[in-house]
């Protein structure tokens, strides 16, 4: 749509060329500050932060406070760092999200190229799943895992996200399968191609962008995932997200921001760099479990 | 949603009977069943166990003694959860309609054939591949009374301000505000902008030559237009602000004393803490009461619409 208005003169719409670029540009300077601010005062010592100015670039940056983050900082009574909380996410992110993705997609499969009745309502209680809160759902869980002895494991908290994954994947692959012409399905299946080959050879090549869409969905919400962490794992078996909040809600020994604001950053990399390596597929993926489709 | 019109593509088999042809036709159905009844069980069937709970004594551990609705009682005559309730009004009116407006507003910023677009997206949108517990932490030290903010101004000359939300139980709710919309409004400014995209052209040049003013075609033709957006935006706002926990628990951890008590802190606090497990459990049925009077209704609609 365009907003030069032939009925304006050339004055005025120069003004309001001005006033839209200022006010884009002021927003955009507010959405950054807390990034900005994060990320330097992590890069300054400690009493740079207690005498000084929030906004100020560090004088001398240095990255000991990631380091401590990283190695040392202490989360309830054990002073190793992060690192090993680093890695409990990573544990649990690749397996659910690999696990989801695949499920999601046979899912996706079967209810728009083989269906049968019932099909709708088989994908509208799969839809619902999306949007439950999961405090419904907790209590059991935590019961179920107990009992099971997956309790504080990173196993039980992979089976937890890719059950509750299940219904984005599904959505996402039906809705993308739903505009495959069914056509070639048909065609592969005079052919004599049966129920995975057609998957296989078919389908499966030409869903390129619904992949990375569901992987990058699935990745950051697993990723970023608190609840579920909080609740079924404690301890040493915490992902990253825990572990932060551990860090930065303790109120023991000295408050070191610049560790704090580290180990933020720790835990907010891996979604970033997804983001900015495929920012487009992780909108995608947003608008398609917003709008559902 | 896109077209539901069942399409047949399973051919009607003929009559072959063996166990490899009963095999072979039932084969889509063996590989969706798992993952249906995964949901049925761990989604469906675990509500019926929370909402049974509900109606028990269990206290520390589920026990299964029948309790009638006393928790129900019980809940609803907490100080706490009607906090809890009274915070997730301001938060989630405040929340839904800043982030709606704000994103709006900036929606129709870009859309002015703005030249560093490719720019200015990726800023705004940035915040929501954080996690809220980043979010809550980057803003717990944002806006800390005596090192953040505050310091900053004093810092800049302007001596007299004074920013302690974080710390103030009146004000503590609204610093979960700023954080949730800074974190989501990018979002919605992304869905108004696919809406502001998908408008034909032609109406507003129709409405150009009649000369309406610019402020004039926002406001008669286009904004109208987006109704669809609004409601898309307005249920994943709601039912994000309804699921608001980690921001809450980074932010301020529901105080100061619990000024910023929600829902989802005070289920888990009594869940997992205060031992009132059927409290608990009945908190978390209102929850789900609540998603599901927002969800259920659009789910149906989008799913019937596109029918036609």
């Amino acid at each position: 749509m365009s907003a030069a208005n032939e009925t304006i003169s050339a004055g005025s719409a120069r003004t309001a060329r001005y006033f839209i670029y200022a006010a884009l540009i002021i927003l955009a300077v507010v959405y950054l500050l807390p990034l900005y601010v994060m990320l330097t005062t992590s890069l300054k010592p400690l009493d740079e932060i207690r005498g000084g100015d929030m906004l100020a670039l560090p004088r001398e940056p240095s990255i000991a406070a990631w380091v401590r983050a990283w190695g040392e900082a202490c989360i309830g009574v054990s002073c190793v760092g992060i690192k090993g909380y680093f890695w409990n996410s990573i544990k649990m992110v690749v397996p659910a999200v690999i696990i989801s993705t695949l499920l999601g997609a046979l899912n996706g499969y079967v209810l728009t190229k083989w269906r049968f009745p019932g099909h709708k309502i088989v994908f509208g209680m799969m839809l619902f799943a999306c949007f439950i809160p999961f405090q419904a759902v907790l209590i059991p869980m935590a019961r179920l895992l107990g009992l099971m002895g997956l309790s504080n494991s990173t196993t039980g908290l992979v089976m937890v996200h890719v059950i509750y994954g299940l219904g984005f994947t599904t959505l996402f692959f039906r809705n993308y399968y739903e505009a495959f012409p069914d056509e070639l399905v048909k065609a592969a299946m005079i052919d004599g191609a049966g129920f995975f080959r057609i998957f296989w050879r078919i389908l499966l090549p030409s869903s390129g962008p619904i992949i990375v869409v569901t992987i990058i969905y699935q990745f950051t919400n697993i990723w970023n995932d608190f609840l579920f962490g909080v609740s079924f794992a404690g301890g040493e078996a915490s992902p990253m997200t825990v572990a932060l909040n551990n860090l930065v809600s303790s109120s023991t020994g000295v408050k070191e921001y610049n560790v704090d604001m580290a180990a933020a950053v720790f835990a907010a990399l891996p979604t970033l760099f997804v983001y900015i390596v495929a920012g487009r597929y992780f909108v995608r993926g947003l608008m398609a479990g917003a709008v559902k489709g | 949603m896109t077209t539901i019109e069942p399409v047949p593509v399973v051919e009607p088999q003929r009559q072959g009977r063996t166990f490899a042809d009963g095999l072979r036709n039932a084969l889509p159905k063996i590989v969706l069943a798992p993952s249906f009844a995964v949901i049925l069980v761990f989604v469906y069937g675990f509500i019926l166990w929370t909402v049974y709970l509900s109606f028990t004594t269990s206290r520390i551990l589920p026990v299964y003694k029948w309790g009638g609705f006393d928790a129900y009682f019980r809940l609803w005559s907490q100080p706490n959860w009607y906090v809890a309730m009274q915070n997730l009004a301001i938060f989630g009116v405040l929340y839904i309609g800043i982030c709606i407006a704000l994103g709006l507003f900036i929606a129709i910023l870009m859309d002015q054939r703005i030249r560093a677009e490719g720019v200015l997206r990726p800023i705004f949108l940035y915040p929501m591949a954080l996690s809220f517990v980043v979010t809550g932490t980057a803003w717990k030290w944002f806006l800390n009374p005596g090192l953040g903010l505050e310091n900053t101004m004093h810092h800049l000359g302007w001596e007299s301000f004074r920013f302690d939300w974080l710390v103030n139980p009146k004000m503590a709710i609204y610093t979960v505000v700023i954080a949730g919309v800074w974190q989501a409004s990018g979002f919605v400014m992304a869905m108004f902008l696919a809406g502001l995209r998908g408008i034909d052209g032609e109406i507003v040049k129709a409405a150009q030559i009649d000369g309406a003013s610019n402020v004039a075609i926002y406001r008669r033709i286009i904004i109208p237009l987006l109704r669809p957006v609004f409601l898309s935006a307005f249920i994943v706002l709601a039912h994000m602000a309804i699921k608001s926990y980690d921001l809450v628990i980074a932010l301020t951890g529901g105080g100061p004393g619990n000024a910023t008590e929600l829902p989802s802190t005070f289920m888990y606090s009594y869940t997992f803490t205060r031992n009132q497990m059927n409290v608990g459990s009945a908190s978390a049925v209102m929850m789900l009461m609540g998603i599901t009077a927002i969800i259920v209704p659009y789910l149906y609609s989008e799913l019937r619409e596109k029918k036609q």
